[in-house]
C-alpha cells in the first residue's frame, strides 16, 4: 500500500500545489475581510466565479476578433487578468457599499444573511446572463497553454513515478506567487498596508489616528476581490469548464483554508490553502486505497469539511493564529 | 379609508362579520370558479386577516380550524384542481413546520444554521429506507418493506433520529461562535447529502443517486393515504402539534434562555444559563420538527433521492424565517406560506403566462429569464432587502409585557405560601 501511495505522490504534489494555490488566493480574500470587519464574506466565492466568467468571456471575444492569434498568448492572458481583476475589484467595493456598509452596526447575524443574499444573487445573475447569451450556463473557454511537461521523479528513485503538468499549471503557480508576494509587500511595507493593519486591530482608534476607515475597508474589498477575480481567470484556464455554481463550494473550501491557517492572518491563509489543496488531492488519490475501498474519491469534499470541523474543535484559532479571549 | 379602519378598531362584532363575509365570498368564488388560483390564494389570505382581528385567541383558533379543516378542503373538492390545491396546501404545511424548527435555532437561539435541510433528509431517509426493500440489505432480522401502518411510529422515530443528529452536530459546533457556526452547518448539510448520495457501497443503504422508489404509503386500519387531500390532514395534525409546542417553548424558561443566549452568550452564562444545554436543546428541537416532516415528505412523494436536499432548500427555509420575522411564530408561518406559494404557484404561473405570450408573438421572451429559474435571484434579493431595510421581518416578534406592580404583589403572596408550606430541600440532602 505504501509503495502505491509513494508511486502517485509526485503527481499528487503537483496537482495539490496547483489547487492549493487557488485556495490560498481566495482564502486571502476571506481572511482580509474577516480581519477587518469580522464578517465572513460569503460573496467572495461568487466574485471568484464572476472573475472566471468575465475572463472566459473576454478570451472568447478576443478569439472571435482574431486578437488572440495576433498577440502572444501570455500577453493576452496578462491583459485579461488585469482587466478582470479591476472589474471584480470594483464589484467587491460595490458589494461592500451596497450590502455590508448599511449593516455595519447591526448584529452579525443580519450582515451574514445579507452576505448570503449577495452570493445567491450573483450566482443567478451570472447564470442568466450566460444562458441568455450562449443558451447554456456551462461555459468552456478557448483551449490555451495545453503543452504537457513531465518531471522525471523516476530518475531520483524508482519508487516514484513521473509527474505531469500543463503550461497553465506553471503559469497559475507563478501568477499566484507574484500575487502573494505583492500582497505581502503591500500589507507589511506600505503606508496603506499599515493603515489596513491598524483598522484590523482597532477600528475606532485607527479612525482617531486620522485613518479614513471607510476608504481602508473599500481598499481591502478591492484588493481581495481583484485577487479573487484574477484567480478565477487562472482557474478557468487551468480546468477549462466553468459554471455559475463553482464559486460556492470552492469558496467554502477556501474559507476552510483560511480557518486552517488562522483567520485574519494573511501568511496563515497562504499556508492553509496550500496544505488543504495537497491534502485534498492526497485524499482524492488515496482514500480508496487507505480505507480498503469503503470510501472513494467522491468523499474528498467530506474530507475537507471534516478537516474544518476538527480544526475548529481542537484549535479554533488555526495553526498560525493567536487565541483571542472575548471580553464583555 | 382611515375612518373605516378607526371604526373597525375595537369593534369585534364588525370584524367578525367582515371576516365571515370575506371567507364566504372567497369560498363561493372558489367553489364556482374551480380553476381560479387567485380565489384559492384569497381564501388562504383570510387566515392572515384572522390574525389581525382583535378576536379572543380561542375564537381565532376555532375559526382557523374551521377554515383549514372544513372550508378549504370542501370548497376546492368539486373541481379538477382539487389535488393540486391540496398538494400546495400540504407542501405549505411541511415548510411551515420546518421554518418553525429553523426559527427556534436562528430566531430564538440566534445560531445561524445553513444546513437545516439535512435534518429533513434524515427524516425522509429514515422512513424511506425501512418502508422500501432497501433495509433488507443490511438488517439482520425482520421483513422489509415494513407495512404502511409503521408510518405513525416512524413520525416519532424520524423526530428522535433528527434530534439525535441535531445534538451530534451541536456538540462540535458549540465551541465555535456565530459566523463559524454558519460555515460548519453548511459543511454538515453538504456532508449529509454527499454521504446519502454515496452510501450505496460497500453496503447498499441509501441506494445512492438512484434514490429510494415506491415508498409505502401510510395506512391505518386498512385505509391507505395516497392522495394529497389525505396527506393534508396528516400534515395539519402534525403542524397543530408543532405550533402548540413552539408557542409553549417560546415563553417558557427554555425560550427565555434561548433569547438570552442570542442576545449575549457571556451575560447569559453569568446569570446561570447552561450554555451547552440550551444550545443543544435548540438544535435538537428544531431538528426534530424537520425530521417529522421529512417522514411525511417521504411518504407523500413515495420517492426519496439526494437531489431534494440541496443547499438551495436550506436557504429557502432561511428566507422563510427572515421574511416572516426572526423569532416570530405568526411571521414565520406567513413567510413559509408566501415563499412556498411563490415557488409552487406564482413563479410557474407567471412563467407559463410569459411563455404563452412569446408563443403568440406578443413579446420575445428568452428562456433564460424564466421566473421559475430565478429562485436564487429572488431569494437573494429578499435576503438583502430584508436584512437592510426590515431585519425584524413582516410580522416582528413580540414579547409579552407584564405589569410590574401586579407581578410584585403576586410574587409576594406566592413567597409567603411557599415559605409556610415547603421546607428548604437543599439542607435535607
Amino acid at each position: 500500500m505504501l509503495a502505491e501511495i509513494l508511486q502517485s505522490l509526485p503527481q499528487v504534489l503537483v496537482d495539490g500545489i496547483a489547487l492549493g494555490a487557488i485556495y490560498a488566493v481566495i482564502a486571502l480574500g476571506y481572511t482580509m475581510v474577516y480581519g477587518i470587519l469580522e464578517l465572513i464574506n460569503f460573496a467572495h466565492g461568487e466574485i471568484f466565479m464572476t472573475g472566471a466568467f468575465i475572463g472566459v468571456a473576454m478570451l472568447i471575444l478576443m478569439t472571435g476578433m482574431g486578437w488572440l492569434a495576433a498577440m502572444p498568448a501570455v500577453l493576452a492572458l496578462i491583459l485579461v487578468l488585469v482587466v478582470t481583476s479591476i472589474l471584480t475589484g470594483f464589484m467587491g467595493v460595490g458589494i461592500e457599499r451596497m450590502a455590508y456598509r448599511p449593516l455595519r452596526n447591526s448584529p452579525k447575524l443580519i450582515t451574514l444573511i445579507s452576505a448570503i443574499g449577495v452570493s445567491f444573487l450573483l450566482q443567478d445573475l451570472v447564470r442568466f446572463i450566460t444562458e441568455y447569451k450562449r443558451g447554456n450556463y456551462i461555459l468552456t473557454g478557448p483551449s490555451m497553454f495545453n503543452e504537457k511537461f513531465s518531471i522525471k521523479f523516476s530518475s531520483i528513485s524508482s519508487s516514484f513515478s513521473d509527474a505531469f503538468f500543463k503550461t497553465s499549471t506553471l503559469i497559475l503557480i507563478v501568477a499566484v506567487v507574484i500575487m502573494m508576494v505583492g500582497l505581502d509587500f503591500f500589507v507589511n511595507k506600505t503606508k496603506w498596508g499599515m493603515a489596513m493593519r491598524a483598522v484590523a486591530q482597532d477600528r475606532e482608534t485607527a479612525s482617531l489616528m486620522s485613518i479614513n476607515v471607510n476608504k481602508v475597508i473599500s481598499l481591502t474589498f478591492f484588493i481581495g476581490s481583484a485577487l479573487g477575480g484574477a484567480t478565477g481567470v487562472l482557474f478557468a484556464v487551468q480546468y477549462g469548464t466553468i459554471d455559475p455554481y463553482i464559486g460556492f463550494i470552492l469558496g467554502l473550501k477556501a474559507f476552510t483554508a483560511a480557518v486552517l491557517g488562522g483567520i485574519g492572518n494573511i501568511r496563515g491563509a497562504m499556508a492553509g490553502g496550500l496544505m488543504l489543496g495537497i491534502l485534498e488531492m492526497f485524499a482524492a488519490a488515496n482514500l480508496q486505497l487507505l480505507t480498503g475501498g469503503i470510501f472513494g474519491a467522491e468523499y474528498k469534499d467530506v474530507f475537507a469539511f471534516a478537516i474544518l470541523i476538527i480544526v475548529l474543535i481542537f484549535k479554533p484559532e488555526g495553526l498560525f493564529g493567536k487565541a483571542v479571549t472575548e471580553k464583555v | 379609508m382611515q375612518k373605516l379602519t378607526s371604526k373597525l378598531k375595537g369593534n369585534k362584532m364588525a370584524q367578525m362579520i367582515l371576516l365571515v363575509l370575506y371567507v364566504l365570498v372567497t369560498s363561493l368564488s372558489l367553489y364556482l370558479a374551480q380553476a381560479s388560483v387567485t380565489a384559492f390564494l384569497l381564501l388562504l389570505f383570510s387566515l392572515l386577516i384572522l390574525y389581525y382581528t382583535e378576536l379572543p385567541d380561542r375564537l381565532k383558533w376555532l375559526i382557523a380550524g374551521v377554515v383549514l379543516i372544513g372550508v378549504i378542503p370542501f370548497v376546492s373538492s368539486t373541481g379538477p384542481g382539487y389535488q393540486s390545491y391540496m398538494e400546495v396546501a400540504t407542501v405549505v404545511g411541511i415548510y411551515v413546520a420546518m421554518a418553525l424548527g429553523l426559527n427556534i435555532v436562528v430566531g430564538l437561539a440566534g445560531l445561524l444554521d445553513l444546513g437545516f435541510v439535512a435534518f429533513f433528509a434524515i427524516g425522509a431517509y429514515t422512513y424511506g429506507i425501512f418502508a422500501t426493500g432497501q433495509a433488507a440489505n443490511f438488517m439482520p432480522f425482520g421483513t422489509f418493506p415494513l407495512t404502511g401502518e409503521s408510518f405513525w411510529i416512524f413520525i416519532l422515530i424520524g423526530c428522535f433520529v433528527a434530534a439525535l443528529f441535531g445534538v451530534l452536530l451541536g456538540i462540535p459546533v458549540l465551541r465555535v461562535k456565530g459566523d463559524y457556526l454558519a460555515i460548519v452547518t453548511l459543511g454538515f448539510g453538504e456532508i449529509i447529502r454527499i454521504v446519502f448520495n454515496n452510501l450505496d457501497k460497500p453496503v447498499n443503504i441509501t441506494n445512492g443517486a438512484m434514490g429510494l422508489a415506491s415508498v409505502k404509503p401510510p395506512e391505518i386500519f386498512g385505509y391507505q393515504f395516497v392522495y394529497p387531500n389525505q396527506f393534508y390532514f396528516i400534515v395539519l395534525a402534525i403542524l397543530f402539534l408543532v405550533i402548540l409546542a413552539v408557542r409553549r417553548f417560546e415563553f417558557s424558561k427554555i425560550g427565555r434562555s434561548w433569547k438570552a443566549v442570542r442576545e449575549n452568550e457571556i451575560a447569559a452564562q453569568s446569570v446561570g444559563i447552561h450554555l451547552v444545554r440550551t444550545k443543544l436543546l435548540a438544535f435538537a428541537i428544531g431538528a426534530s420538527f424537520s425530521g417529522m416532516m421529512g417522514v411525511v415528505f417521504a411518504a407523500k412523494q413515495t420517492f426519496v433521492d439526494p437531489t431534494s436536499f440541496t443547499l438551495l432548500e436550506s436557504i429557502t427555509i432561511l428566507v422563510m424565517v427572515i421574511l416572516g420575522g426572526m423569532g416570530s411564530v405568526p411571521g414565520v408561518i406567513l413567510g413559509a406560506a408566501v415563499i412556498t406559494i411563490l415557488n409552487l404557484q406564482v413563479l410557474t404561473e407567471v412563467t407559463n403566462y410569459l411563455n404563452q405570450l412569446s408563443l403568440d408573438g406578443v413579446i420575445s421572451f428568452p428562456e433564460a429569464l424564466a421566473p421559475a429559474k430565478m429562485q436564487r435571484f429572488i431569494f437573494g434579493a429578499i435576503l438583502i432587502i430584508f436584512a437592510i431595510y426590515r431585519p425584524q421581518g413582516l410580522i416582528p416578534a413580540k414579547n409579552p409585557v407584564f405589569d410590574e406592580e401586579s407581578l410584585k404583589e403576586g410574587s409576594e403572596k406566592h413567597r409567603k405560601e411557599k415559605i409556610t408550606v415547603e421546607p428548604d430541600k437543599g439542607f435535607q440532602a
